[in-house]
C-alpha cells in the first residue's frame, strides 16, 4: 500500500507492505544505502535514522509508523557542505570499515541535539547502542568532541585527538 | 550441480587455502616486468572503467574514453588536469589498504598526494599477482611491487621531460608531481608529461632505485582514509550496496546442523507469498566453501526474501549432517589429555630438566569457538549473461573465488568477471567465498541480476568459526629463575581425524618448539564437523593467550619480575628449523621483541606501586610479521567486574605507511581482542549453533571501551600489515593483569566462563 514519507526533506510516496521496516524501504524502494542492514533486531544500530531529530532504529520501524520528519546520512549535511560530524570524522579518520558510521554519525547528531557539548559520560551514553565491529570508539568519542567543540576528558588516548 | 566434493573435501581445500594466504612468495619476483608493461587493453578503456567506481553504475562505465587521460602502467595513470589516479589491487576491508596501497605508489611515483584518486584495481592476478587480503600480508606481499609502479612511472615521466628538453634524465628531478631541470629553472606538470611518458619504454623495475627511509616524503605522516568522505555521506560502497536495474534479491536457506539435504519443503506456499518470484532447491557441491544443499528464495525485494524465508518450512535429511554437541568437549579433552600420544616435537630432554627443576607448574588451558560477526551481513550479487557469470562480491579473496567459482560452474576463467567491493569488515570470514558461489549458483537459474543477502542470523548459523581449543602444560624452572622445559598437549578438534581444523592447529610463529631448551609438544585430536577456518591472527589469537599467561605463571612461580624474565626469554636460543632460512622481516627477531617489550614497559609504567585491586599485566606476541608487545592496566572489584584503564599497545612492524591507519589498526585490533577474550563464546549443540544474533553475542561496546595508548618502534624490516598483529598479546596481558590485580590466574576464554565481566 503506499505510504507518505518525508526523507531527507522531499515528501516520497512508496508501496510496500505496512510491516516493512522503513531500512528496507530507504534501500530498496528510495535507493538509499547509507542506512545499513546489521541485525535487524536493532542490537547494533547499522540502521540508524534520525526521525524528527532522534536517533530511531530503522530495521525495526514499520514504514506505517515512520510519520515524522525522517533523516538518512545522506541527507545530513546541506547540500554539498558536510554536517560538523562528518567533518570531524573524515578530519580524525575515524572509519576502518565504514559499515557502522553512518549510524555512528546520526546516533552522534541525535546526542548533540540533546547533549551540545557532552561530556564523556553522555557520549558513551548516547552511543553504546551503536555497535563498531572494528573498535574505533576511541575515535568516535574524539570526533564528537571535535564536532560539539566541547573539550575532550579522556585521559591517555592522545592518538586520537591528534 | 554435481556432487564434486565430499564434505570432508572442504578442510583440506580451506588449509590449502589458508597455506596460500600466509604463504609470501619471494619479493620482486612474483610480477617481473609484465604487471608494467602498458597494457593496451587496459588503457583501450572498457575494461578498464568497467569496475566497480561505484557499485551502483557498475556497468555504466563502458563509454570511457581512454583519450582523456594516460595509463603508465597498471597502477598509474595521469590525466591532463594533473589528476593521478592509482589502482588499489586488493580489497579494503578496513584495514586501510586503498590509502596505504596508494600512499605506496604516490611515494615512489613523487605524486601530490592532494590530486591523487586511488580506484579499485579489476580482478586479474594475471596482471596485479595475488589480489586477496589474508595473514596481513597485502603490505609486505605488495611492498616491491608497488613502489616499483610508482618508480618506473616515475622514471617515464622523467624521461619524457628530458627528452622534451633535451637534457640529460639524470640532470631532472621529479617531486610533487612535476618534473623539474634545476639549471634552465624548467619545470612541467605530471598531467602535461603523461601522455609523452606512456610512450617511453617501460625501464627494468628490478634497476629503477627506490627510496631509502630517510628519503619518505609521504610514507610515516597522518592521513585520511581515501574512501572516508564517501563513508561519511553514505555512499554505496559496500557490496550490500550494489543496485543493478531490474535486479531481484534472494535468500538462501541451509540446514542449521551443516551437511543436512533437503527432504521437502513447503515451496508452492512460498512461490504464491507476495513478491516472490521462484523458489527451489540446490543440491549444492557438499562443500561448505562452496555451495552446501539449501532452499533459494528469489524475490522483489530483501524484505519479501526475509519474510519468506520465515515461512520456509523445510524438512531436511540430517543423516550426513552435523551432530556436534560441545557441552562435553571439555571433560572428553580432559579425558584425553590422561593419555599423552607420542609427541609431534621433542627437543632436548624434557624429563630430566623436570626432575632437576627449582620449579615445576602445570596448568591446563582453554578457549571457546568463537564467530567472526564482521558488520556486513554476507552477501554477493550475480549476473548469468551472456555467457558470463559477472559477481560484485564483498570478498577478502575475490581472486580465488574466482577461480573457485569457474571451477564450479565449469565455466572457462575468462567466463566469469568479479568486482571487488569495499566490504563491512572480513576478520578471514571473507577468505571463504561461500556467499559468493552460492549467488553465482542462483543466478543460474535467474534470468536476471540477483543479489544473494544473508541474514544476520545465517551469519550466525553459518561461519567458519575459529576453533576451540584445550592445552595441557607442564613447564619448569631451574634454580637461577631461567625456562628449562615446557611440555604442552594441546587437544584440538579435527574434521578428517588426521590434522588439527584450520585455526587450530599449532601457532605459525616461534610457539612452541622454540619455547625452552627442552620441549614436548604433542596433538590430540577431537571429531568436529562444525566448519572452521581463520580468524584474525588464526592459531596466535589463542595461543599466545596460552603462552603469554603460561610464561607469566612461569615466572611469579621463579619469583621473577616478569619483563626480565621475558627479556631473557627472547634470547633463547632458537631451534633449528629445517628447510629454507625464514623470512627475515617475518620472524622472530629478539631485538625487535625486546625493543618492544621495553618501551610498553616503560610507556605503561611497569612497577609502579598500584593501589590494592589495581594490576599490570604485559604480553609479547611476534605475530603475522609484527613484533608487538601490549600492557593493560585494569581494576577488579569485588563483583569481578573489570575496568581497564589503559591498553598500550608497542609495535614494531618496520617503516609505517600512514600513521593514522596504523594507529587505528592498534587500537581495533587490542579492542576486538578485549572484547573476544571477556565477553565472547559460540555453544553447538546437535551441530546447532546456539547464538543467533547480537543479543546473545556481547560484542564490546563503547560504554567497556578502554584508552589506547599506541607506539611505533619503526625499523628498516620491509613493512608488515596490521590488521592483525596486535591482537594476539592482548588476552594474556589482560590475564596477567587480573592475576596482579586480584592473585586469580585466568586459564579460560572468555573470562566471563570464570564470572569477570567488562
Amino acid at each position: 500500500m503506499p505510504f507518505q514519507l518525508n526523507i531527507n526533506r522531499k515528501p516520497q510516496t512508496v508501496d510496500a507492505a505496512d510491516d516493512t521496516p522503513l531500512l528496507w524501504v530507504l534501500r530498496d524502494t528510495l535507493d538509499l544505502k547509507g542506512t545499513k542492514y546489521g541485525c535487524g533486531i536493532g542490537m547494533c544500530g547499522a540502521c540508524t535514522v534520525l526521525m524528527d531529530g532522534r536517533a530511531i532504529r530503522s530495521c525495526l520501524t514499520p514504514v506505517s509508523q515512520a510519520t515524522g520528519s525522517i533523516t538518512t546520512i545522506e541527507g545530513l549535511g546541506e547540500s554539498d557542505k558536510l554536517h560538523a560530524l562528518q567533518q570531524a570524522w573524515i578530519d580524525l579518520d575515524v572509519a576502518q570499515c565504514g559499515y557502522c558510521q553512518g549510524g555512528q554519525i546520526l546516533s552522534a547528531a541525535s546526542l548533540l541535539a540533546q547533549h551540545p557539548k557532552p561530556s564523556d559520560d553522555q557520549i558513551v551514553a548516547g552511543m553504546s547502542g551503536n555497535l563498531c565491529r572494528c573498535a574505533t570508539y576511541n575515535r568516535i568519542k574524539a570526533a564528537i568532541h571535535q564536532a560539539a567543540g566541547s573539550q575532550a576528558e579522556t585521559k591517555g588516548d592522545n592518538n586520537a585527538h591528534r | 550441480m554435481p556432487i564434486a566434493n565430499t564434505f570432508a573435501q572442504y578442510d583440506a581445500d580451506l588449509q590449502a587455502l589458508i597455506a596460500e594466504v600466509e604463504t609470501i612468495s619471494p619479493p620482486v619476483a612474483t610480477m617481473g616486468r609484465r604487471s608494467f608493461m602498458k597494457l593496451a587493453g587496459f588503457a583501450g578503456g572498457g575494461l578498464v572503467l568497467a569496475f566497480n567506481l561505484d557499485t551502483r553504475v557498475a556497468r555504466a562505465a563502458d563509454g570511457h574514453k581512454p583519450t582523456e587521460s594516460n595509463t603508465l602502467n597498471a597502477f598509474v595513470r595521469i590525466a591532463p588536469d594533473n589528476t593521478v589516479t592509482l589502482f588499489s589491487k586488493g580489497p579494503e576491508i578496513g584495514q586501510g589498504i586503498k590509502t596505504a596501497f596508494g600512499l605506496i605508489i604516490a611515494e615512489e611515483l613523487d605524486a601530490d598526494w592532494k590530486t591523487v584518486k586511488v580506484d579499485q584495481a579489476p580482478i586479474n592476478p594475471k596482471v596485479y599477482g595475488y589480489q586477496g587480503a589474508g595473514g596481513s600480508t597485502s603490505i609486505p606481499r605488495g611492498w616491491d611491487q608497488l613502489r616499483q609502479a610508482g618508480a618506473t612511472a616515475r622514471a617515464m615521466l622523467v624521461s619524457a621531460a628530458a627528452k622534451q628538453w633535451n637534457v640529460p634524465a639524470s640532470e631532472c628531478n621529479a617531486a610533487s608531481s612535476c618534473v623539474s631541470h634545476k639549471s634552465s629553472g624548467r619545470k612541467l606538470s605530471y598531467g602535461a608529461l603523461a601522455k609523452a611518458a606512456a610512450a617511453e619504454p617501460v625501464p627494468d623495475a628490478t634497476k629503477v632505485p627506490l627510496k631509502t627511509r630517510a628519503e619518505y616524503k609521504l610514507l610515516g605522516k597522518r592521513y585520511t582514509g581515501v574512501d572516508n568522505h564517501k563513508v561519511v555521506t553514505g555512499k554505496p560502497l559496500f557490496g550490500i550496496d550494489v543496485q543493478m536495474p531490474g535486479m531481484l534479491y534472494a535468500n538462501y536457506v541451509k540446514c542449521p546442523a551443516v551437511g543436512g539435504k533437503v527432504k521437502s519443503a513447503n515451496l508452492d506456499e512460498i512461490k504464491k507469498m507476495p513478491g516472490v518470484v521462484d523458489a527451489f532447491v540446490l543440491d549444492g557441491t557438499g562443500n561448505p566453501l562452496e555451495v552446501m544443499p539449501g532452499v533459494a528464495i528469489i524475490t522483489k525485494s530483501t524484505w519479501e526474501a526475509f519474510k519468506a524465508k520465515a515461512a520456509l518450512k523445510v524438512e531436511w535429511d540430517e543423516s550426513s549432517a552435523s551432530k556436534d554437541s560441545l557441552t562435553q568437549a571439555a571433560a572428553k579433552a580432559k579425558e584425553i589429555a590422561a593419555k599423552m600420544p607420542a609427541p609431534a616435537d621433542n627437543v632436548g630432554d624434557v624429563d630430566a630438566a623436570f626432575v632437576s627443576a627449582a620449579k615445576v607448574v602445570e596448568a591446563s588451558y582453554d578457549y571457546a569457538m568463537v564467530s567472526h560477526q564482521q558488520l556486513e551481513p554476507e552477501n554477493s550479487t550475480a549476473w548469468w549473461h551472456d555467457g558470463t557469470m559477472e559477481i560484485w562480491t564483498p570478498s577478502q579473496q575475490a581472486d580465488r573465488g574466482l577461480k573457485t567459482v569457474a571451477d564450479m560452474l565449469k565455466l572457462p576463467e575468462d567466463k566469469v568477471t568479479v568486482h571487488q567491493t569495499r566490504a563491512g569488515g572480513g576478520f578471514g570470514r571473507r577468505l571463504m567465498n561461500d556467499y559468493m558461489c552460492e549467488a553465482a549458483a542462483i543466478a543460474l537459474k535467474v534470468n536476471a541480476p540477483v543479489k544473494l543477502q544473508w541474514k544476520r542470523e545465517d551469519d550466525f548459523a553459518h561461519d567458519f568459526f575459529r576453533a576451540g581449543g584445550y592445552h595441557f602444560l607442564k613447564g619448569a624452572v631451574d634454580k637461577s629463575g631461567k625456562l628449562t622445559a615446557v611440555q604442552n598437549h594441546l587437544v584440538s578438534f579435527s574434521v578428517d581425524g588426521t590434522r588439527p581444523v584450520s585455526g587450530g592447529g599449532r601457532s605459525n610463529n616461534s610457539f612452541p618448539t622454540d619455547m625452552a631448551p627442552n620441549v614436548r609438544y604433542a596433538v590430540s585430536l577431537m571429531p568436529l564437523q562444525i566448519p572452521c577456518g581463520p580468524w584474525r591472527a588464526p592459531t596466535d589469537n589463542v595461543q599466545m593467550f596460552v603462552a603469554g599467561s603460561f610464561l607469566h605463571e612461569l615466572s611469579v612461580a621463579a619469583g621473577r619480575d616478569h619483563v626480565e624474565f621475558l627479556l631473557e626469554w627472547f634470547a633463547r636460543p632458537l631451534a633449528p628449523t629445517s628447510g629454507p632460512a625464514p623470512d627475515p622481516s617475518r620472524s622472530f627477531n629478539p631485538t625487535r621483541a625486546a625493543g618492544v617489550l621495553k618501551m610498553a614497559a616503560e610507556k605503561s609504567g611497569w612497577g609502579k606501586k598500584l593501589p590494592s585491586g589495581r594490576g599490570l599485566g604485559i604480553a609479547f606476541a611476534c605475530s603475522y610479521g609484527g613484533h608487538v608487545a601490549e600492557a593493560v592496566e585494569l581494576s577488579v572489584d569485588a563483583k569481578k567486574h573489570v575496568t581497564v584503564h589503559k591498553i598500550t599497545v608497542v609495535s614494531d612492524i618496520g617503516p609505517i605507511i600512514n600513521m593514522s591507519g596504523a594507529e587505528n589498526q592498534a587500537q581495533g585490533g587490542s579492542i576486538d581482542a578485549l572484547s573476544t577474550a571477556m565477553g565472547l563464546e559460540i555453544n553447538v549443540e546437535q551441530g546447532r549453533i546456539q547464538q543467533t544474533n547480537f543479543a546473545e553475542y556481547p560484542l564490546l561496546r563503547m560504554s567497556s571501551a578502554p584508552p589506547v595508548e599506541v607506539h611505533f618502534i619503526q625499523s628498516d624490516f620491509r613493512p608488515a600489515g596490521l590488521g592483525e598483529p596486535c591482537v594476539p598479546p592482548l588476552a594474556a596481558a589482560l590475564g596477567n593483569a587480573i592475576f596482579a590485580a586480584t592473585g586469580e590466574r585466568v586459564r579460560t576464554m572468555p573470562f566471563k566462563r570464570v564470572g569477570y565481566t567488562i
